[in-house]
């Protein structure tokens, strides 16, 4: 094992970011306390210590943030001229960047993420997702959705814990440009980089009740997505709250767009670059903690190759540093709440009574906080409870093939079909590879990549609808075909 | 009608059976049910076969199997075999002319406006074959050395319940779109109105649309619907002919595998569609490609 490098601690300083004790809710332009919901405390998940208090809204809650939206969309947001609808997005992306540093801060302290995640990766993104929309905004009748097409009304979008504001930035962006007004429910354990962007809205002059923030857990996501008043429903999370959300929302006229789990294969050919390919591997599954629906949690390497793969990435993970998410020399963060940690270790459990081997450099874990060390599972069937279902987490099962055409036979063997990756030197049998794969989006000498212009979204059971690009506007159009 | 006339004074008329269309066959119900159908009037046309659940998973067999096969075929190889299809169509004019008009009640003139729509909707689908990738796909400028494109991608077995009331052109509108980007169908019939269904299914079997592309199920639509909603091998289903009151179950049965559901709706099938219908049953891949020398 190589000796990892010592640093010096170079913790990002938490000054930037002004906390304040307790937020309310943020409904038509301005925080209010909740009418019948209340308190509860999110904590950094890299110490347990509580970051603020936050509301738990409650139906009237939503009841009233939905109002809000629909006087704002009735009122104003539709009467808009197009071109102005976008000036205010590049407002907003503009904002973002000028306060990037102090988002980034923010947002690996309430999700557990490393800084430099948070810093070059998340936050970058939301600026640019907004920064794309915004120019789509006064462009809609060139999309290809007929010469003039219509929003849909009041969107109602509940977004995930691991990608906190850059979730919201792929549900607000496209929704506001298309003409849409919005309710946001953020994650639960990470409501805190959402509230700091309704101060933005207020900073943009974003006319009141355009935006609106719910925080709260799954009976707040509930009553926002099955309000009467709601035309259109956005959710990425779970496969199994994304089926109840299409039940739930059956017989009505709510379009929906659903982006759920995935158990995306990382297939490793025996002519790939080998420590391309590891690094590959080690953003496939390791970046951000794992906690990715299209992470590459299945690595297939080619059966020739699967010494010289496994020597070389169990060397590079020996490097990984783990620990506090501030520091910026940090690889691996929290585990972003302790019931998240629970499933994990569940599930490695039950890899290992399953017969799986399983492996983990030696990782010195933080006394408090949600840790797990990085986890390679090897002697994997494809039968086996961690090759089939999402974990969420730093694990990653492999198996290995020989054939092309095994290969396609075993990445397509799940009921989710998000994304994929391909690991090869020879362009012909990338795009061959792609061709065969059933993933929305499959990276080629990479992974882990995102773009607001590159449509992003699942086949079969990791749900339905694009995210970004000329794509991303159809959820949030009236299209003509109604689902 | 040909199972009604007889042709010549005295001739007595050699009629069909009308039967079922799985897999390229025409197999009769496995249940051995039948049902009248009639005309407007009430009239007795013929006896058409009740589809089973049984015929029904047969069916999703039969379109799954088949998937590979067609959506794989070039864009220009299914443009071509979708477009024999409307030859064929056109060369049976009369024959549904006739049934269009016993079964949905119209004068001859315009059953034949409907059965013309029906054969020009299925040339207009015909030659979006090799089109629907360049006007749904795109190159994306992200930022970074790859060429990252998105392609539209058929959705898979996709299971139809036909317009109830516009027995061919609304079938017609409902299959085309499936069928010309790869999908395969399983499509049950109008519930009153099969005949033009299974005469369609005859043209297909003469055409050279692989066995298994499209399967034509008759019977009662509440008894067969639930199974193609809750059948975790169909990917999408197409509302068009639920009634109002079936529409909240089939959809609480589809969400199960998280099918992609087209809603009913009130649709003038007479009105050119636009290209919505088959983007519906598609998905779009998004490749990133590396750059580099």
């Amino acid at each position: 094992m190589p000796k990892k490098f010592d640093y010096a601690p170079a913790p990002e300083s938490r000054a930037i970011v002004d906390l304040q004790p307790s937020y309310g809710l943020f409904i038509n332009g301005e925080f209010v306390d909740p009418v019948d919901g209340h308190a509860f405390k999110t904590v950094s998940p890299a110490t347990e210590e509580v970051l603020a208090e936050v509301t738990e809204a409650g139906q009237e809650d939503v009841d009233r943030a939905v109002a809000a939206a629909r006087r704002a969309y009735d009122k104003v947001w539709s009467k808009l001229p197009a071109r102005e609808r976008g000036k205010y997005l590049f407002r907003i992306a503009r904002i973002l960047q000028e306060r990037a540093r102090e988002l980034a801060v923010l947002e690996s302290l309430d999700n557990g993420k490393p800084i430099r995640e948070s810093r070059d990766v998340d936050i970058p993104l939301v600026a640019a997702w907004f920064f794309h929309y915004a120019g789509w905004a006064d462009k809609l009748d060139h999309a290809g959705y007929g010469s003039n097409p219509r929003p849909l009304g009041v969107a109602g979008q509940v977004i995930p814990w691991n990608f906190p504001l850059l979730m919201l930035a792929w549900k607000v962006a496209p929704a506001l440009a298309c003409g849409n007004t919005v309710v946001l429910k953020p994650a639960e354990t990470t409501p805190l980089t959402a509230l700091l962007f309704a101060e933005i809205c207020q900073q943009a002059d974003l006319p009141p009740g355009v935006v609106n923030i719910v925080t709260g857990a799954g009976d707040t996501g509930r009553a926002l997505v099955e309000h009467a008043d709601v035309d259109k429903v956005a959710f990425t999370g779970s496969t199994d709250v994304g089926k109840m959300i299409a039940r739930s929302t059956a017989g009505t006229r709510k379009k929906v767009t659903l982006e759920l789990g995935g158990k995306a294969a990382n297939i490793v050919f025996d002519d790939a670059p080998v420590d391309q390919a590891v690094e590959g591997i080690v953003n496939g599954i390791f970046f951000n903690q794992g906690h990715v629906c299209c992470a590459g949690s299945r690595l297939l390497v080619q059966e020739n190759a699967y010494d010289e793969v496994m020597t070389s990435l169990k060397r590079r993970l020996g490097t990984l540093r783990l620990g506090d998410p501030l520091d910026k020399n940090t690889d691996i963060g929290a585990i972003n709440s302790s019931e998240q940690l629970a499933r994990i270790r569940e599930l490695s459990e039950v890899g290992e009574s399953e017969g799986a081997a399983r492996w983990s450099p030696p990782c010195e874990l933080p006394d408090k906080g949600f840790w797990f060390p990085p986890t390679v599972f090897t002697g994997v069937s494809q039968a086996h409870r961690i090759a089939r279902e999402e974990i969420f987490g730093p694990v990653l099962s492999v198996l290995t093939f020989r054939t092309p055409a095994e290969a396609v036979e075993k990445a397509n063997n799940t009921p989710y079909g998000l994304s994929a990756g391909v690991w090869t030197d020879k362009g012909s049998r990338i795009l061959w590879m792609a061709g065969q794969l059933r993933a929305g989006v499959v990276w080629a000498n990479t992974f882990n990549r995102f773009d607001p212009s590159s449509p992003f979204g699942g086949y079969k059971e990791s749900g339905y609808g694009r995210e970004g690009g000329r794509h991303g506007l159809e959820a949030y159009l009236d299209v003509g075909v109604s689902r | 009608m040909s199972n009604i006339r007889g042709g010549a004074p005295g001739r007595v008329a050699v009629r069909k059976t009308f039967k079922l269309f799985i897999g390229g066959k025409f197999p009769r119900s496995e249940s051995g049910r039948s049902y009248e159908v009639t005309d407007r009037k009430g009239r007795f046309l013929a006896n058409a076969a009740m589809a089973s659940r049984k015929d029904a998973r047969d069916a999703v067999v039969a379109a799954r199997k088949a998937f590979p096969g067609w959506s794989a075929a070039t864009a220009y190889n299914r443009g071509q075999v979708l477009y024999r299809v409307a030859e064929l169509l056109e060369g049976r004019r009369g024959q549904f002319v006739e049934e269009v008009a016993a079964g949905e009640g119209l004068s001859k003139s315009k059953a034949e406006a409907a059965v013309d729509a029906a054969v020009d909707r299925w040339v207009w689908y015909a030659g979006w074959s090799d089109k629907v990738m360049q006007v749904h796909g795109s190159a994306n400028p992200v930022a970074g050395p790859y060429f990252d494109f998105s392609v539209p991608e058929p959705t898979g077995v996709v299971a139809v319940l036909a317009p109830q009331e516009s027995s061919l052109l609304g079938l017609v509108s409902v299959v085309a779109p499936a069928v010309v980007t790869g999908n395969t169908v399983v499509v049950l019939a109008s519930e009153e109105r099969p005949l033009p269904a299974v005469t369609l299914s005859e043209v297909l079997a003469t055409s050279d649309v692989p066995g298994g592309v499209v399967n034509v199920l008759t019977g009662r639509t509440a008894e067969v619907a639930p199974w193609l909603a809750s059948h975790m091998d169909v990917n999408a289903i197409d509302l068009a002919g639920a009634a109002p009151e079936l529409v909240t179950d089939l959809q609480v049965a589809a969400a199960e595998n998280l099918k992609r559901v087209v809603r009913p709706e009130s649709t003038d099938w007479a009105v050119t569609p636009g290209p919505e219908r088959m983007f519906a049953h598609l998905e779009t891949k998004t490749v990133w490609h590396p750059i580099g020398v």
